[in-house]
């Protein structure tokens, strides 16, 4: 399938990526290239195949739903780029 | 004293044991070389301060029931989160992130008492097999061709872990393998690396990169060494979920060297179209000394082989959109400077345009084109049918008697840095041709050097295990590196 610079744009659009402009077009024959590759999956019979989901036969275990740990609010936001009163600040996300 | 970096594992414990070696006198020698070695550009966070101390502890704490690794110099690849030291999987959107936690398997290393001299460069975010997608910039492989002074890449992406390694700046390293990223470098230094059946080692506090395939591993001087790290690396782990809750054998107990009566396939379709002749050489003498040692040699098909490939690089990136959603400039690492006016979503996408290098950039956008509504079945779902019948292949192998397979690591030996930039990325996808299927079907995988290419250069074989069989694996290895005696060392230039 080839990729188009439209698609390259959506696709960095809900990658949430910013691509400019100029550099759509390279993208987008990047993409066509490794689509191509990978459309010789096309040749495989996958008929009553179901999916993998775990490649090791065996369910996910589950917990027991009870607190484990906390209280390590400072530890936290200790990395983060931007923290205010105790809270991951961001800008402003409603209007 | 500067031979002291040389010892393996398995020589250093021994004559600690004995008292004729201290950790702190095995550790500074570790640092003296790491610091000599700039130029090969394995080491990009050094933890001195954390080495000695751990050094002084096991020297406390030395005799004859110390821990596993007690007083071990180790290098731990840029992935692994160690608590308060840079943990960047060679991103520049983690920079200056220093976790508040530990990883599992770097818990279990320090709880067997090995030491840490540092960091490791590695492709960022374990995307690459050449080391030239890191924001610390390429490694550079301790190995020339001849006199040849052309850099050469030391494979990916744990090829910070590879050169360290080759090159005796520590005497062990961690690596991770998400479709041959211990395999592939391993092969291009002359080292061992093996990747454990999937769950074997826990992947929690591991930067993710495509979680249904991503297993640590070590790599080590020799197989030996190669077994008693991923002892203690291994386990079953609460934190994560795919973490295997089964009983870990005594992997160096199981060294015998003895593998009369064991099967080993060769599988046909491993025998690409336009394979340089040194490596089917090299296939074909490996064959031969299974045999002599008392291995029983099958012709195996693996049909949908030439799928692998394919079929990883979907699902590979799918997860990594996925996995790397989480890098957003709010709680770690980068946050792009924001312009009068810029909302949250363009905080989002300059930080990520701004953090992501491009191969990553690339990677993430496939995995969003594949999820996205209206390709996830044609992509996504047909990859992880696929996926199936690839371990269904191997399934049937052993079903059929087979305990072990042998194939070659790499398509050819190390290539020239830079070399490939023209390239198209499905070029350098090639590079784990023989080494992706393992993951995807969650297969142990080791590589171990068997020989040197015309130019001097090492070149290694792949062999394959049944699930949970680790220590099997390991004692076929350990008869082929008898076997092969490889011994070369890359001489020194740096």
């Amino acid at each position: 399938m080839s990729i188009d610079v439209d698609t390259a744009r959506r696709v960095a659009k809900l990658a949430r990526i910013k691509v400019e402009d100029e550099a759509l077009p390279a993208l987008a024959s990047e993409f066509s290239a490794i689509l191509g590759f990978i459309e010789q999956l096309n040749e495989v019979d996958v008929e009553g195949v179901e999916p993998m989901t775990s490649v090791t036969p065996m369910r996910l275990k589950r917990r027991d739903d009870v607190v484990t740990d906390g209280n390590q609010q400072a530890a936290v936001l200790k990395n983060a780029p931007d923290a205010r009163e105790g809270f991951f600040a961001v800008p402003k996300v409603v209007e | 004293m500067s031979d002291l970096t040389k010892l393996t594992i398995a020589a250093a414990r021994d004559a600690m044991r004995k008292g004729e070696l201290t950790s702190a006198d095995l550790t500074e020698a570790c640092l003296k070389a790491i610091d000599e070695a700039g130029a090969l550009n394995a080491f990009v966070h050094k933890t001195p301060e954390i080495a000695r101390e751990q050094a002084r502890a096991a020297d406390a704490r030395r005799g004859a029931d110390a821990p596993s690794l007690n007083g071990i110099p180790l290098g731990i690849k840029d992935l692994f989160c160690t608590k308060g030291v840079p943990s960047q999987a060679a991103s520049n959107i983690l920079e200056g992130f220093k976790p508040e936690y530990e990883s599992t398997v770097t818990t279990q290393l320090f709880a067997s008492g090995a030491v840490m001299l540092g960091k490791l460069n590695m492709d960022e975010f374990a995307m690459g097999s050449s080391n030239e997608t890191s924001c610390y910039g390429d490694v550079v492989n301790p190995w020339r061709r001849g006199n040849d002074d052309a850099a050469l890449t030391p494979g990916g992406s744990s090829g910070g872990s590879a050169s360290a390694v080759a090159a005796d700046l520590c005497l062990g390293a961690t690596g991770t393998d998400t479709g041959g990223s211990i395999r592939q470098p391993a092969a291009f230094v002359g080292i061992t690396g093996i990747k454990p059946t999937y769950g074997r080692c826990s992947r929690w506090g591991i930067v993710a990169f495509a979680s249904s395939l991503d297993q640590a591993g070590p790599m080590t001087k020799d197989v030996r060494d190669a077994a008693i790290m991923l002892q203690a690396m291994s386990g079953h782990d609460p934190k994560d979920s795919t973490s295997a809750d089964i009983p870990v054998p005594d992997f160096e107990a199981a060294l015998t060297g003895d593998i009369r009566g064991k099967t080993i396939g060769i599988p046909k379709e491993y025998r690409m179209d336009g394979m340089p002749a040194e490596i089917e050489k090299l296939w074909a003498d490996g064959t031969a000394m299974l045999k002599d040692a008392g291995a029983k040699i099958v012709d195996i098909s693996l049909p949908h082989t030439k799928y692998a490939l394919p079929a990883y690089y979907v699902i590979a990136p799918a997860e990594a959109s996925s996995n790397l959603a989480r890098y957003d400039g709010v709680r770690f690492g980068h946050r792009a400077k924001l312009s009068h006016g810029d909302g949250i979503t363009e905080m989002y996408e300059k930080t990520r345009a701004e953090g992501f290098g491009h191969e990553v950039q690339r990677r993430v956008m496939i995995g969003t084109y594949v999820l996205s509504a209206g390709f996830y079945d044609a992509y996504y779902n047909r990859a992880r049918r696929v996926r199936a019948l690839i371990k269904r292949d191997f399934d049937l192998a052993f079903e059929a008697g087979v305990d072990a397979i042998l194939t070659p690591a790499t398509p050819s030996s190390a290539f020239g840095l830079g070399e490939m930039a023209e390239a198209d990325p499905i070029q350098m996808y090639l590079n784990d041709v023989f080494t992706v299927t393992v993951n995807l079907a969650g297969l142990p995988g080791i590589a171990v050097p068997t020989g040197l290419d015309g130019q001097g250069l090492p070149l290694g074989l792949q062999l394959i295990g049944r699930p949970w069989e680790e220590a099997d694996l390991l004692n076929v290895a350990y008869s082929l590196e008898r076997a092969a005696g490889f011994v070369a060392k890359p001489a020194r230039w740096w």
